[in-house]
């Protein structure tokens, strides 16, 4: 299955890539990863949760984007994500 | 003079021991082949226990590394050091320890014997047959060899390493009365390396907000004037704010009294447009300099002891009105860390920062507020490389934060549109942006020290931790 890729490893930038999985899970790699790794968690949850998206493997690499950076990626990723899987 | 073609024959006639104390200086940058070739015959020759004091250290320094991963050097002292050395050293340390120096300490510690060098390995661009030496010509051309004076005066044993052997040089930088031999190779290393080319002046709308606000906070504070001295280095704001003052002086029909420091193009127009009466270079950064310093009288290579050396009274920067400068941090007491990133990663060092700050009238520093969500301004910096009572200005895209104990420069802004706040506002204010970052420690085991211009330990130097 074709994974959900969305952003780019540009300076504050983030790619995100979301991939079918049999229960939640995130992954963060990050350039201000001892900074902001609870943060960046976080918001990647919150979203998830706002998207009711629970069967799915989250991969962030992030080059330190703001946070509303990661949100749009995610949300983006989130909606072709559901499209492609057909989830509600 | 005992001119050697062979690098094996020139090491027959030194004393090369364990426990070597050698020099090198940093003016080749990324292009240099002479510490390379040097330190690959010590390793050759199964040397250890070293103690190297070269100005600098870059990415290009890879025999460096090989003796490092042996475990054959013993001591580093240096001005600023990036790349695998340094990633090496981040991560295992030293047996002894990492020094970091300013330009102006490093030439104090040779001149007061702080620093002894047994040999001091020059690459010098242009040799003549009685063995004196400069940087402004020849294949491997690299204009001013201000970092390699005081190395080539006070070495037990100086030799010089060169590509272009001439028959009488005028005007020489290093005079033969110092130099024991000349080593004649095919090259000094990779041109490309050498001359970086012109540095590109910003054209980031954050960059040029912050370089506005800077050229108009030092008009606001008087300091665009007849006779002005001024330094900036290579960096694409710093670049910009100096055309702003090109612009002010040609408009005002004023003319600077010198720029120092590392010269650039845009310094070099400046005095060709007569804008500026003379340029103190102690390093060129790229082509126009070096073709500069050949051809304007007015264009003086000077020595680090000239240009920093805080025992020196006729140094010149002793009399800069302002210097404009980069940090990767500043904290809420002004202290600029250059040396190592937030999550310490050895990055640099201080070259002619400290020293700089410290003698300018004005020091300002020219950052964006935060940089790939990383806030520059910290409560407390990663590690001091300039003392916050030498910092006066810091200057972002949005918002100006005064040294409060300059309460002259508050008082001559008291009118100002300028946006001026407290620095805790400006981290504020960067906080809105990147949020509030998780406490955390990368500090490990102690590797080294800073040491300011005097001599003076101002922070320690550790291992980073592993996650």
């Amino acid at each position: 299955m074709n994974p959900i890729v969305v952003g780019s490893l540009e300076s504050s930038d983030c790619l995100i890539t979301l991939t079918p999985h049999p229960s939640r899970k995130i992954a963060i790699e990050s350039i201000v990863y001892d900074a902001y790794h609870d943060a960046i968690h976080a918001v990647i949850m919150s979203l998830l949760d706002d998207y009711n998206l629970q069967r799915v493997h989250v991969l962030c690499q992030d080059k330190g984007a703001l946070e509303y950076t990661i949100k749009a990626r995610l949300k983006t990723a989130i909606l072709r994500f559901k499209e492609v899987h057909h989830e509600s | 003079m005992k001119i050697y073609r062979s690098l094996d024959d020139l090491f027959e006639s030194l004393p090369v021991v364990n426990g070597l104390s050698i020099s090198f200086h940093h003016h080749l940058r990324n292009g240099d082949g002479v510490q390379n070739l040097i330190l690959k015959k010590m390793n050759e020759l199964n040397i250890t226990k070293l103690k190297l004091y070269p100005s600098a250290i870059f990415p290009v320094h890879t025999e460096m590394l090989k003796l490092l991963q042996k475990g054959a050097i013993d001591a580093i002292t240096t001005n600023y050091l990036n790349g695998s050395v340094a990633e090496y050293i981040a991560e295992h340390g030293l047996p002894n320890q990492l020094k970091m120096q300013t330009h102006g300490g490093r030439s104090r510690a040779i001149i007061e014997g702080e620093t002894i060098i047994d040999i001091a390995f020059i690459a010098a661009p242009i040799v003549d047959e009685e063995g004196n030496a400069a940087g402004h010509d020849g294949p491997s051309a690299c204009g001013s060899l201000g970092y390699a004076i005081e190395d080539s005066v006070y070495a037990k044993h100086t030799i010089l390493i060169t590509d272009h052997l001439v028959k009488k040089l005028e005007q020489p930088q290093i005079f033969s009365q110092h130099v024991e031999a000349i080593l004649v190779v095919d090259s000094l290393g990779d041109r490309q390396g050498i001359v970086s080319g012109t540095t590109a002046i910003t054209k980031d709308p954050v960059g040029l907000r912050i370089a506005a606000n800077a050229a108009q906070l030092m008009d606001e504070l008087g300091l665009i004037k007849e006779g002005m001295n001024f330094q900036s280095g290579a960096g694409g704001i710093s670049l910009k704010v100096t055309e702003h003052l090109k612009n002010t002086l040609k408009a005002r029909k004023l003319k600077a009294g010198f720029f120092s420091g590392g010269i650039t193009q845009s310094h070099v127009n400046m005095l060709e447009d007569n804008l500026v009466n003379d340029l103190y270079d102690v390093q060129c950064f790229d082509l126009h300099a070096i073709q500069s310093l050949k051809k304007n009288p007015h264009h003086h290579a000077i020595s680090a002891h000239d240009y920093a050396n805080p025992a020196n009274p006729k140094r010149v920067i002793k009399d800069l009105d302002v210097v404009i400068l980069g940090a990767t941090e500043i904290d809420l007491d002004f202290n600029v860390n250059v040396t190592t990133d937030s999550y310490n990663t050895i990055i640099g060092g201080s070259g002619g920062h400290s020293d700089t700050a410290t003698d300018s009238r004005v020091s300002i520093i020219v950052t964006p507020l935060f940089k790939a969500r990383t806030p520059i301004i910290k409560e407390r910096v990663n590690t001091i490389t300039t003392l916050g009572k030498n910092i006066d200005c810091l200057v972002t895209e949005r918002g100006i934060a005064i040294n409060p104990k300059r309460t002259d420069l508050l008082a001559k802004l008291s009118n100002t549109h300028l946006p001026i706040y407290t620095i805790e506002t400006l981290l504020n204010k960067a906080y809105e942006y990147t949020g509030v970052p998780q406490s955390y420690d990368l500090k490990a085991q102690k590797i080294g020290v800073v040491e300011d211009r005097d001599g003076t330990i101002i922070d320690t130097l550790h291992t980073k931790k592993r996650r």
